[in-house]
């Protein structure tokens, strides 16, 4: 490999990385422990719709969904973001203006990054002019995977420029780079590019996120804290449908890099249907019994 | 290397409930031996106090046996031996070994309740790992009971009697299971002493022989303490001897076996290498690190003891290993979130305790995990030792709980000349990205069981067992039926 990184890139084994992964899911996550997780996350949730069929009143039923996610006597927090398509990021915007929750706009060609770097480039400054206070890139993962990996910095480092002041996702459709060894290496990559957040997956490609790649990811920016002292944050997206799936990751998070990751800034779920299995938790919690499905406001 | 210049907060935040099992167990104020079918009230009348680690109190008492139980015992057996179990066809053997696998499946969940209250291991392994192991022993060799002959092709392997057997307090369940399973699968009957800390589940094993109607003295319990293991192990009925526990007891078991006709196997203690290359997958090293000497709280025979890293990682490993040691949740094994439990008992934390002295006054370096301890009951800090020479006692002792010691090497054959230096050879771990190297090592390794890139794996279809003074035998897979028949 002819491009040096500054830092060292040690091998995953697969089959240890998938056991301790495994582990986490053992935890038992009880009574208060339960409720507090849950509201975490929803507070770390980036509310996403992301269909050619979006339209404006589907993102400004999305917007309200996120600002208030359950009935008030629940207490439940707003989410962390609004994501959606350049396209329909003013309308976000608009929608959510004085809520504090930002928007967030997928870009650079979403969902494969089979475009020219201008095109992509020009995507970034479109949907920061729009207002998005956070973009989510795609890397191309077949330059990566044919080896170019000077060519994948310099883009996410071009990305990271187009973006001013917006907050840089860096998604690597780790389904599509597929081993371990890969994450590790576009995680500490990304990172050094210039990346605020590493992201899993677009949701578009099967397996999206999964529990010992997003534990890859968390460890490459634990590592690099201690290094550095520089806090990353990390978005698994897709595939995270249950609440139990959630506390898995928080539970994983937690007791890798500790718990200055267990806040937005630097824990993010990306996800459009794990909010409504949440909501019933949360309601249980309170309520003492589970209810149907129907008492619940859809996104 | 990088220094470190940030650290990691684990403590505060967002704490787990405390999530304890809550399933309802059938333990028993007092309990009683297992001869010829039936539970019998030892011939003294004696009892002795069960105590739960966790908490120091007494748990229940279990039958204190003499010898005369354990020459009913015995009698029994062999009886059964004769009359049932020997000349009854290996097909219908194995019937009775299945029933007895489905049954303890059944109970797992009880059974694991009982295991973690009396010997203090976490819920979270007597359940996911103890008791799944047990139940597959018994059905892998269930499997075997009626295929021997291809075990042993062109001989007529015949079972070779009474099996006498003494197991430890570590993996009470799963030793009983180990050394049961096998025996009668051969068509031999069995006299079992339970450790004397551990007797519990044992005996509720023995309900599960009641209710898959194994034959009465098939299998025989009798509690107690040392002297009633050597009263086993000596009786002249008894024709072939099992033992699993420290190196001492089985000097003595084999001294005493000397000059008879018993077979004999013997699973002893260890002092294994976990071997780390700078080339290591480190995040999982430290992972197969932390489960090789944690699990059980140390007590494991085969623990990865020895931490032998490469001189260039050392640094980088020990404070990925102090960060680790922060996040291990200590306390109530009850709790399934608890991920180290109790000591056995008070005199296995103070043989700890010694030895945590010694290595201090020897000059090696104390890391310990600040959690906090439970103020009843016997509990030892995760932790491990750097700066340990190879003379040190912390490396050539086994301490049987949760410390390490760490050391160092430069190039593979010192890693394989140090790994080998003890008296012990149970196993060995090596941690490497390059897989011919695993392959290369594991050749020059004096170990019974070598694990690549992992550790504490067990599967029933595996052998187990050591070299040097780590006994001889193999227990597991195919080789674990020749300790059990005459060929």
């Amino acid at each position: 490999m002819s491009f040096a990184l500054k830092f060292p890139v040690p091998r995953v084994d697969q089959i240890g990385v998938e056991e301790r992964a495994a582990k986490f899911t053992k935890r038992s996550i009880k009574n208060e422990a339960k409720t507090q997780g849950l509201k975490m996350a929803v507070a770390m949730m980036d509310l996403t719709t992301l269909e050619g069929a979006d339209s404006k009143g589907k993102v400004i039923h999305l917007c309200r969904k996120a600002r208030q996610p359950m009935l008030a006597k629940y207490d439940c927090p707003p989410c962390a973001a609004v994501c959606v398509y350049p396209n329909q990021v003013a309308h976000a915007v608009k929608e959510l203006e004085g809520s504090g929750i930002p928007v967030a706009s997928v870009a650079t060609g979403f969902p494969s990054g089979q475009y020219p770097l201008k095109l992509r480039l020009a995507d970034v400054k479109d949907a920061v002019n729009s207002g998005a206070a956070e973009i989510d890139m795609v890397i191309s993962r077949g330059t990566f995977l044919e080896g170019g990996l000077a060519e994948v910095f310099d883009e996410i480092a071009a990305v990271k420029k187009a973006c001013g002041k917006a907050h840089l996702k860096v998604i690597f459709e780790t389904g599509e780079l597929q081993t371990y060894d890969n994450v590790r290496l576009v995680s500490q990559l990304a990172i050094e590019a210039g990346a605020d957040f590493i992201k899993t997956s677009t949701g578009k490609v099967s397996p999206a996120a999964t529990l010992p790649v997003t534990l890859v990811m968390v460890e490459t920016v634990r590592d690099h804290y201690l290094a550095t002292g520089k806090k990353i944050g990390v978005k698994p997206a897709g595939g995270i449908r249950t609440a139990k799936q959630a506390l898995q990751y928080l539970v994983m998070v937690k007791e890798t890099v500790g718990n200055d990751w267990l806040t937005p800034d630097l824990f993010r779920f990306g996800a459009s249907s794990l909010l409504g299995d949440v909501e019933l938790q949360l309601a249980k919690l309170v309520d003492g019994n589970y209810q149907s499905a129907d008492y619940f406001s859809n996104g | 290397m990088s220094k470190n210049v940030a650290e990691l907060k684990f403590e505060g935040g967002w704490e787990y409930a405390p999530a304890p099992e809550t399933t309802p167990v059938p333990l028993k104020s007092k309990y009683e031996l297992f001869i010829n079918g039936k539970f019998v009230a030892p011939k003294n009348g004696k009892h002795f106090r069960s105590v739960n680690p966790a908490t120091g109190r007494q748990l229940t008492r279990i039958a204190k046996a003499e010898q005369a139980d354990v020459n009913a015992a015995v009698r029994s057996a062999r009886r059964a031996y004769e009359k049932v179990w020997g000349p009854m066809s290996g097909a219908e053997r194995g019937k009775y070994l299945f029933r007895i696998a489905r049954i303890i499946q059944e109970k797992a969940r009880e059974l694991a309740i009982l295991e973690s209250m009396d010997g203090g291991k976490p819920i979270k392994e007597s359940r996911d790992v103890d008791l799944p192991l047990v139940a597959a022993h018994f059905f892998y060799y269930a499997g075997w009971a009626d295929k021997l002959d291809y075990a042993f092709p062109g001989k007529s392997p015949q079972p070779v009697g009474v099996a006498g057997q003494v197991i430890p307090w570590n993996f009470p369940l799963l030793m009983a299971a180990w050394k049961i399973a096998p025996a009668l699968a051969c068509g031999n009957t069995v006299v079992l002493k339970p450790a004397e800390t551990t007797s519990v589940t044992a005996m509720h094993l023995a309900e599960i022989f009641e209710e898959a109607q194994l034959p009465p003295g098939v299998v025989n319990i009798v509690t107690g303490a040392g002297e009633i293991g050597a009263a086993v192990v000596e009786h002249p009925d008894v024709g072939k001897v099992a033992f699993t526990g420290s190196t001492g007891v089985g000097k003595s078991i084999a001294a005493a076996v000397a000059g008879t006709e018993k077979k004999l196997t013997l699973e002893l203690g260890g002092k294994a290498a976990n071997i780390v290359f700078e080339d290591a997958p480190i995040e999982q090293a430290v992972e197969g690190v932390i489960n090789g000497i944690f699990f059980n709280q140390g007590h494991v025979c085969c623990a990865g003891s020895r931490l032998l890293l490469q001189e260039s990682i050392h640094d980088e490993f020990v404070s990925r290993l102090e960060r680790r040691i922060e996040t291990l949740r200590v306390g109530d094994p009850l709790d399934k979130n608890t991920d180290i439990g109790a000591i056995n008992s008070k005199e296995q934390l103070g043989r700890i305790n010694q030895l945590i002295g010694a290595g201090l006054n020897e000059g090696a370096e104390l890391h310990a995990s600040s959690c906090e301890l439970p103020g009843e009951g016997f509990w030892c800090r995760p932790s491990f030792f750097t700066g340990v020479s190879a003379s040190h006692r912390i490396a050539r002792e086994e301490i049987f709980g949760p410390v390490l010691s760490v050391m160092t090497f430069r190039t593979p054959a010192e890693a394989v000349a140090r790994a080998n230096d003890t008296c012990y050879g149970l196993s060995a771990g090596i941690w490497t990205d390059k897989g011919s190297r695993i392959f290369k090592m594991a050749d020059q390794l004096r170990a019974g069981v070598i694990w690549g890139n992992t550790f504490n794996k067990f599967d029933p279809t595996s052998p187990f067992g050591g070299y040097k003074e780590s006994g001889f035998g193999r227990e597991g897979g195919v080789q674990g039926l020749l300790p059990y028949v005459r060929l």
